[in-house]
């Protein structure tokens, strides 16, 4: 049995090795170990609760705000803030906005090149192309001398001898399907869209000052004025400005993700037998004035749709098995309130070639819910609200399957992992322009408060109080969940995608997510792990964000 | 075979003679050079070769790599395809695994002390460098070994300049800046959390246009970025001199743009050139949107509090009530 090993596993965000066992050319067995720890907890303990924003979300420059969110709102939920209407809607248009520019990133930069041969474009008819993009799309740049020059630069490129980023890549791999002008295609839009996430995220950086890493989040509220009548506030220019950008954002979704979503998909649809998974769990985002979440939160259990169980983050448990911390009680799993860490690392010492398996090979922890690993992000989110009959993402999944030719089954696969991103940054992108005009409407009738400053000052707080900040980030639900004594951080912990996903093996010797789906995975050459690549990227993994754990008790 | 130059690049990637030379007077303009030197940097542009540049991240969040993203003058697409030959960097390459590890020898061994070295992250050797390993290495081994044969390094962010985030005490893995381990290479600061894109960009230029490295403060962070502060240049300053302060979010003053400086503003001790270049191509920066200046760009930011200074009696609620005299203390301080 042959054991492999990606390390470093690339485009992600962070630090991930994959260890496999393959046997007659598919993967027997799986082992995801996140190699990188900050300790971000630690140094979060003393500190004050209201900071907790900031230090969070600099566990992940990728995706930006979705920590600084979930803390403010753990936070909140401790001392009894009430954000205001304007508030809800900024972050409403932040979290849509991120969701669309985050997975048009993903699927055009991070995953794309699974599915794309780049020098197969080489081969490419610039007219057949040409006629290829036509019959898909109404998008302005499909003509034959667009696609011959983008054919152009390619070529030259690859002639110069410096190909940079596409260095050894797996060029030519037996699994790659596309057509050279489906793959032609899919180059030109790598290339647009390169500029389409740069132009987007400008929402971000006028409601937040700066993206990466927007300054905009406080306890309470937001800090970006709203003021229809002064030229230092959101005015109706600021929304203007925003609807311009939030129309390029659904315009490149709807005339190029989703038409070489399909047209990709329609190439490997054997993908859709291939890298499922069985449990799933949201917890919903994008609440409105009432707090009703536009998609709903749930947990599936064995891919059973027809029986969504609502919620409950006292079921989650983080278990240590496999993870390189220790216990005071032993071997348990614990809530993450309840919870304890202590780094205890038993790895090899490096330079190593292999992990010990058997024992403890990650610096994350193992979370269940009900003690079972369950999977979370776009899939999870599209298969809750389609479980639920949800109106808008019905009619869109069902638009794909149809397209596609196949029944839902094909959902729980890496293509419909992937597929799943897809319809959600659809949808999200038409619910940015309908939250910058809620946020127009509210600011038309002269409402400028944007935070709830009666609870800013510690004083106002309880002596001893604890909270949990849910979101339902990109790459799934996201909790952070806080304990504050006298004003000030006693215990800080996250629970995030990435550690559910990308969790190592438990208590009862269950694989995580990633792990699980891997198994059965072909693997024409183990030396060229193309494959494995496909499944673990449709996860959209975030290793700075999963690489968590220390336990802030008060000694 | 030769290499081609960077004009070249640019050319064969579809950009004007036009674009070119407005690219040129951008990157003049964040280098606070006048006008004149427009030419000069066009002419290098049009005779150097393109820089090998290796970009290695460790304890990171990846925010500089996607700062890089939002580049604009050149594009990202430009940049990774003709502006630099980046042979390394693990969020954006096609190759994972061997392949990529590959990659990083290659370029290593071909273009030895002639490519530069981006670092995003701190470096961590705490318990044999246990807390970041790639490919089953220590961190602090593949940076060493990476770092001798390059002709300099940069490092990009306040985590490879001076620990960030995860130095902030009590910091659990012993993380430290490229500078601590890195003792033998010329090695610029560029920090920010995350980097502004335009100072990286600007830096790269300024090392091919003059042949050398941009002068630098004590703390090697380059003058024509971080040579003021952001208190000197900031758009507020009229509010701050005549004492007028927001006092709440969203309040009568805040919402008219007045000084934030007893939220908590951390622009009086910060040299960073935000107000100047802003983010994002300009759209923005913290304090023109409304939040305090955090400080980013300065050693050990993260131990101070963001908003200590709205309790009452803290040092910047006292400091309100005689701005004028505050003023004159800063920039007494700055001369010294």
């Amino acid at each position: 049995m042959a054991r492999l090993v990606i390390d470093p596993v690339t485009r992600i965000e962070g630090h991930l090795r994959v260890e496999a066992t393959v046997n007659g050319g598919k993967v027997k067995d799986a082992f995801s170990s996140c190699t990188m720890w900050r300790g971000l907890e630690i140094v979060l303990k003393g500190k004050d609760p209201r900071d907790a924003w900031a230090y969070t979300q600099r566990a992940c420059g990728v995706c930006t705000t979705v920590h600084a969110i979930a803390s403010v709102r753990a936070v909140e939920d401790a001392i009894g803030a009430k954000i205001p209407n304007n508030a809800r809607i900024l972050r409403n248009i932040i979290m849509a906005n991120q969701n669309v520019q985050d997975h048009i990133i993903h699927f055009y930069h991070l995953h794309a090149l699974d599915w794309v041969d780049v020098v197969s474009a080489l081969k490419a008819d610039p007219v057949k192309t040409s006629e290829l993009a036509k019959s898909i799309s109404s998008w302005p740049k499909n003509s034959a001398t667009y696609f011959k020059a983008i054919q152009d630069k390619v070529k030259a490129f690859v002639e110069s001898g410096q190909l940079g980023i596409f260095s050894n890549g797996y060029w030519g791999h037996p699994a790659y399907k596309l057509p050279p002008e489906a793959n032609l295609m899919a180059v030109a839009h790598y290339l647009e869209a390169l500029d389409v996430q740069r132009e987007i995220i400008k929402i971000q950086a006028l409601l937040g000052a700066k993206n990466p890493h927007p300054q905009t989040f406080v306890v309470g509220g937001q800090s970006t004025p709203v003021d229809a009548e002064s030229q230092n506030a959101l005015n109706a220019d600021s929304i203007a400005f925003m609807l311009k950008y939030a129309d390029m954002a659904l315009e490149f979704v709807e005339k190029v993700y989703i038409p070489d979503l399909l047209a990709v998909a329609s190439f490997y649809k054997d993908w859709a037998g291939i890298g499922g998974f069985n449990n799933f769990l949201a917890c919903g985002e994008w609440p409105d004035a009432n707090g009703k979440m536009y998609l709903p939160g749930g947990v599936i259990k064995n891919k059973n749709l027809a029986k969504i169980e609502p919620l409950d983050h006292k079921k989650f448990k983080e278990y240590i098995t496999h993870s390189w911390y220790k216990y005071s009680k032993g071997d348990v799993g614990l809530h993450p309130w309840e919870g304890e860490t202590t780094p205890n690392y038993t790895g090899p010492k490096p330079p190593y070639e292999y992990l010990n398996v058997e024992g403890k090979y990650s610096w994350g922890k193992a979370v269940r819910y009900e003690d079972l690993p369950m999977e979370v992000g776009p899939l999870s989110r599209m298969l809750v609200a389609y479980g639920l009959g949800h109106k808008d993402v019905k009619e869109v999944v069902d638009m794909v399957l149809k397209k596609l030719g196949v029944g839902p089954e094909a959902l729980f696969s890496t293509l419909g992992r992937t597929a799943a991103r897809g319809i959600e940054t659809l949808l999200m992108a038409k619910k940015t322009k309908d939250y910058i005009l809620e946020l127009a409407a509210n600011m038309g009738k002269g409402d400028t408060k944007i935070a709830d400053t009666d609870k800013w000052a510690p004083k106002s707080w309880p002596k001893e109080c604890k909270g949990v900040g849910l979101h339902d980030a990109p790459r799934g639900c996201l909790a952070h969940f806080i304990v504050i004594k006298d004003g000030k951080i006693a215990n800080y912990q996250m629970v995030v995608p990435s550690t559910w996903n990308l969790s190592p093996k438990d208590h009862k010797g269950q694989r995580g997510p990633v792990e699980e789906a891997l198994v059965g995975t072909p693997v024409a050459d183990s030396k060229l792990p193309l494959e494995l690549l496909r499944t673990i990227h449709s996860y959209d993994p975030c290793m700075a964000c999963g690489m968590h754990m220390i336990e802030v008790k008060e000694e | 075979m030769e290499r081609e130059t960077i004009y070249e690049g640019l050319v064969r990637k579809g950009v004007s003679r036009r674009d070119f030379l407005k690219f040129c007077a951008t990157t003049a303009a964040v280098l606070g050079l006048s006008s004149s030197y427009v030419p000069k940097i066009a002419e290098a542009m049009e005779k150097k070769q393109k820089p090998v540049v290796v970009w290695l991240e460790y304890q990171d969040c990846a925010g500089c790599s996607e700062s890089i993203l939002r580049a604009e003058k050149p594009t990202i697409g430009q940049v990774v395809l003709d502006v630099v030959s980046l042979e390394y960097h693990e969020t954006i390459m096609a190759a994972a695994g061997h392949q990529a590890e590959k990659s990083l020898h290659d370029a290593v061994k071909n273009y030895k002390g002639k490519y530069l070295v981006v670092i995003e992250g701190a470096l961590t050797d705490k318990d044999g460098g246990i807390y970041c390993t790639i490919g089953g290495k220590s961190n602090v081994d593949i940076a060493k070994e990476v770092c001798k044969d390059a002709m300099a390094v940069i490092a990009v962010g306040n985590c490879a300049c001076f620990g960030g985030v995860p130095a902030a005490k009590p910091n659990p893995t012993g993380a430290v800046g490229v500078k601590d381990i890195i003792k033998d290479k010329p090695v610029i600061n560029l920090p920010g959390c995350p980097l502004n894109v335009e100072n990286f960009t600007a830096t790269v230029v300024y090392f091919l246009t003059f042949g050398k490295l941009p002068a630098v403060d004590k703390l090697a962070r380059p003058l024509f970025a971080y040579g003021k502060l952001i208190h000197d240049n900031c758009e507020r300053r009229g509010h701050f001199d005549a004492g007028e302060f927001v006092k709440a979010w969203g309040d009568k003053g805040h919402r008219q743009g007045w000084c934030l400086f007893q939220m908590g503003c951390k622009g009086p001790m910060t040299y960073h050139n935000c107000p100047t270049i802003r983010w994002n191509e300009g759209v923005s920066w913290p304090v023109m949107a409304g939040h305090p200046c955090i400080g980013c760009s300065e050693p050990k930011f993260w131990d101070n509090n963001l908003y200590a200074s709205t309790d009452k009696d803290s040092f910047y609620a006292k400091v309100g009530l005689g701005a004028m005299a505050v003023s004159g203390l800063i920039s007494k301080k700055k001369t010294e």
